[in-house]
């Protein structure tokens, strides 16, 4: 049964939520994106329109490679990531894989971490002074290669992403009916060109989607480049430093600037959404794919890939946590073991401990909420203001969060509505990036749920509201819960948008972290990593509990 | 307390697409009012409007006098029963069944009272504590009916109630609907596709087609007298046979047999359709009176055997006997068939009239 029809929708409480959730977006994001836009296209001396940032912008050769940088970083991670991900995600549902359940959570916590952490990690083992390169060089006479500059970053990013592609792509597999896997043995295809003839193009939309989902991750990444970049300048790291260098720091160059890192995201999201849209087949499987013992040779080789792809993704992780119990003497390692760092940790930066309890955790308030608000009035009332909300609260998916710190903050530094510096302003930023996943699984579960329950709760003299909070939320909660525990572990590793809009009071764990890297303060970053992993293992097992095993998607 | 309901010209639109056009019905109080018909005919559609889920786009609605266009749904004491139980699958059975009650803001023990008795009721007492996806269909099936009664309602909806249970159950279940029903006392609207099961449930049944109401009647008159081509060929079996009809001499000719008819209401000689069940034909061997035909096969079902038997003009013809042991028609045999006049119904050509004038 269609809904659009259904229920009177003349003015009731929903048109009074679709009002809310509009003029939220309204002050939230179309101000602040419109704003973005007047300044960068806006001559602050004669107020007049002019294109003179973008001018400079594409003659310099200087900020144009950055923009090449970008590209490069961004298509080397996605297509690593769909390479990597893919046959590990098949090796995953077509074989038995030794220790398959572990591996499969090290994959997932790998994936869940601030890619600068990773960064950092891999500076530790195999930068200038790092463990591997110092070993290898001093016990062995060999010089590994520089891992700064695009090598590194292409490394950090891809052992960080190719998780979500093999979510994805696990997710799609399950969709496969077996029957097609016999059919085409039957057919005398099999091995690797069934995979390639049959497997790759039915989850070829998936593909899509993940490598839509990696290609923002790679872009808007700040961290990494940051850190391990070193001249190699991307896109976020450039936008980051003009919009704050002290001298010199232009507004509206920055605008322009994001703007144009607008311009690429949509672009390549209507790419995506045309492609996919192309090739998209219904399938249900009767039938799952049942994992089978590999022997011979491909199981040895299935083995070591599996676990040395998954070993070295998670090493950065493990390697850190070791550090943070080691000796510390002002900023230097130092052989034996201590719990100095934890105690400096907690000393010199306690309040970015709580600060991380407190901004995730009124986001991910504020945005089950909307989600659960949102997936209602998008899928049940479907109408012309709710199609705006549905185009509107998805926006932020394809804007970098660095773009998003820039948006508000130009927006909300003067009067009237003056946030920056707030708790608020992180909030809004927050919950703005995370809302359009947890959009989108919660309208996946309200789908689930048939509408006659609410019409028989309304038929029994239940009004709109009441129904809404006795039955429908209730049958949404495990769903919305579970979207919101993913939410919030992304948030709490979130770097790109808070390193924008915090200030002292405000500081997260992953600011903290990243300024003790910067200052030198090794220990008690590795610390405050482990705290953070910490946070990471405990709301994923709390995503266990809640979603009874479900599955993890982004 | 029941009520009658009436519509008047109620129309309904989907963007462009009228699905009703001009409908019009009355029910009576504490009526069993089944509306049957093909899928996409819009009797969900109809039902809806009466409960309040769909936009009405003309018409008027009353239950007796009260006019409930606008009328909000949780406002109209309507009691519901879905196709898919529509069962809240995160309260108990009771807490199911209280539900509405709740809502009216009964005082406790009233609730728990009413609760009980419609549990009881419905031989779910001992389930009252289960939830709801440890039951079998039925049983979810009876929750839905308790939940939709104990609010005493003014009617009670029913969307394809039992089209999700297996065969047996759903003769269990039609029985205890339609007892329940009459107990209550209740006037209820029934939706089903299933034209046996209208017959079986129903105090009366509108037929319907295209989002238009062919014909409402008691399942007898409905089967014995459709009032067009659509009912009868939509309610039980029938062959339809082309004929002529003289108003001289009030007789009616098939393919050169010929028998009196002089009830029909027909002005002039004309080309007419006869409508004949396939139990309202005669077969003999022993006369040469009737139309000579062939059996083109037989099939024995126990009960009854059913002939495929070809005119002279080659139409094939069902028709239903009795079946007897040794059985002296086989197939290729010649027979003669006459037709039990009085049970056959006469249509005009183009399908739309039942000339037969009402007794
Ligand atoms: N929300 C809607 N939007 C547009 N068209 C609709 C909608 N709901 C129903 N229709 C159309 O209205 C017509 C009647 O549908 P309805 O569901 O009332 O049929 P039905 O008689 O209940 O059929 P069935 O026996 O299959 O349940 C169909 O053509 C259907 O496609
Ligand atoms: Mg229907």
């Amino acid at each position: 049964m269609q809904l659009e029809q259904t229920i009177k929708s003349k003015r009731d409480v929903w048109s009074l939520v679709t009002i809310a959730v509009l003029g939220a977006y309204g002050l939230f994001l179309v101000y602040p994106l419109l704003n973005l836009l007047g300044q960068a296209v806006i001559d602050k001396a004669t107020g007049r329109f002019s294109l003179a940032y973008f001018q400079r912008f594409f003659g310099k050769r200087y900020y144009f490679n950055t923009l090449l940088n970008s590209f490069k970083v961004t298509f080397g991670v996605t297509i690593l990531t769909v390479g990597l991900g893919t046959p590990l995600a098949y090796i995953f549902t077509r074989y038995k894989i030794r220790g398959k359940a572990f591996v499969r959570i090290l994959i997932i916590l790998s994936s869940m971490s601030a890619p600068f952490i990773g960064a950092y990690s891999w500076i530790l083992l195999l930068g200038r002074s790092g463990v591997i390169t110092t070993f290898f060089r001093d016990s062995l006479g060999i010089n590994i290669p520089s891992i700064y500059g695009f090598t590194g970053i292409l490394i950090v990013l891809t052992l960080q992403l190719y998780p979500l592609i093999f979510l994805y792509v696990t997710g799609a597999l399950k969709n496969v009916d077996n029957s097609l896997l016999e059919a085409s043995d039957n057919l005398g295809c099999s091995g690797m060109r069934r995979f390639f003839i049959i497997i790759v193009p039915l989850i070829l939309p998936t593909l899509f989607a993940g490598g839509l989902l990696v290609f923002m991750r790679s872009l808007a990444d700040f961290g990494t480049p940051m850190l391990i970049g070193e001249g190699f300048r991307t896109f976020p790291v450039t936008i980051f430093e003009e919009f704050i260098s002290e001298l010199g720091g232009d507004d509206g160059f920055a605008a322009a600037i994001s703007i144009i890192a607008i311009i690429i995201t949509t672009f390549i999201f209507i790419i995506q959404r045309y492609l996919s849209r192309r090739k998209r087949f219904t399938m249900s499987s009767l039938n799952k794919i049942r994992p089978i013992e590999a022997k011979g040779l491909t199981r040895i080789v299935i083995h070591l890939y599996t676990y040395l792809l998954v070993g070295l993704s998670i090493m950065p992780q493990v390697y850190i946590i070791y550090t943070s119990f080691k000796k510390v003497n002002g900023t230097v390692f130092v052989p034996g073991y201590s719990l100095q760092s934890y105690a400096d940790a907690f000393n010199k930066v306690g309040r970015a401990i709580s600060n991380t309890l407190i901004i995730p955790g009124i986001s991910l308030v504020v945005i089950v909420i909307f989600a659960a608000l949102i997936a209602y009035i998008t899928v049940r009332r479907r109408n012309f203001f709710t199609n705006i909300v549905d185009t509107v609260s998805m926006v932020p998916y394809i804007i970098p969060g660095s773009v998003i710190g820039i948006t508000l903050l130009i927006a909300f530094n003067k009067p009237p509505i003056l946030l920056s510096g707030t708790m608020l302003i992180m909030i809004i930023g927050l919950v703005l990036r995370r809302l359009p996943y947890t959009i989108r699984s919660s309208v996946a579960v309200l789908q689930q749920i048939p509408m006659n329950i609410e019409e028989a709760a309304m038929s029994l003299g239940s009004s709109k509201t009441k129904t809404f909070y006795k039955i429908t939320v209730p049958m949404m909660a495990a769903g919305l819960i579970a979207g919101g525990i993913l939410s919030w572990v992304t948030m709490i590793s979130e770097l790109s948008t808070a390193i924008l809009l915090y200030v002292g009071r405000t500081k997260t764990l992953t600011v903290e972290i990243y300024t003790q890297i910067i200052r030198g303060n090794y220990g008690i970053a590795a610390a405050l990593s482990t705290i953070l992993a910490v946070l990471t293992v405990i709301s994923l097992l709390i995503f266990n509990r809640v979603s009874k095993g479900g599955e993890i998607s982004m | 307390m029941s009520v009658s309901i009436s519509i008047r010209n109620a129309v309904k639109k989907y963007g462009e697409n009228t699905i009703i056009p001009d409908l019009s019905i009355d029910i009576r109080d504490r009526e069993f009012f089944t509306l049957l018909g093909p899928s996409g005919c819009g009797k969900t559609t109809l039902l809806r409007m009466i409960a309040g889920f769909n936009t009405i786009e003309g018409g008027d609605f009353y239950f007796d006098d009260r006019r409930i266009n606008d009328m909000d749904v949780s406002k109209r004491n309507i009691g519901m029963v879905f196709q898919n139980y529509a069962i809240f699958p995160h309260y108990t059975v009771r807490q199911n069944v209280e539900f509405g009650l709740k809502n009216r803001k009964l005082p406790k023990a009233e609730i728990e009272a009413s609760t009980n008795e419609f549990l009881d009721l419905m031989k779910m007492l001992e389930f009252k504590d289960r939830m709801p996806e440890l039951l079998s269909g039925g049983q979810q099936q009876r929750v839905a009916l308790a939940r939709a009664l104990v609010i005493k309602p003014d009617v009670l909806l029913m969307d394809e109630p039992l089209s999700n249970l297996d065969a047996k159950l759903r003769l269990e279940m039609r029985q205890v609907i339609r007892d329940l029903q009459k107990e209550v006392g209740i006037t209820t609207i029934y939706v089903t596709h299933d034209q046996e099961e209208a017959m079986a449930i129903s105090d009366r049944i509108a037929v319907m087609k295209d989002g238009i109401i062919q014909h409402v009647g008691t399942p007898p008159e409905i089967y014995h007298r459709p009032s067009n081509i659509f009912v009868a060929t939509f309610i039980g079996r029938t062959n339809l046979v082309d004929a002529e009809y003289s108003t001289a001499n009030k007789m009616v000719t098939i393919d050169g047999y010929e028998f009196g008819m002089d009830n029909l209401s027909c002005e002039s000689d004309s080309p007419v359709v006869l409508s004949i069940r396939p139990e309202d034909f005669q077969m003999s061997k022993d006369t040469t009176e009737g139309i000579k035909s062939r059996i083109a096969d037989h099939i024995f079902l126990g009960l009854n055997t059913h002939y495929l038997v070809e005119f002279p003009n080659k139409q094939t013809i069902e028709i239903i006997h009795e079946s007897v042991m040794d059985s002296s028609y086989k197939t290729g045999d010649t027979v003669y068939l006459s037709i039990k006049a009085e049970k056959i119904n006469v249509f005009s050509k183009d399908g739309n009239r039942n000339l037969i004038r009402a007794a």
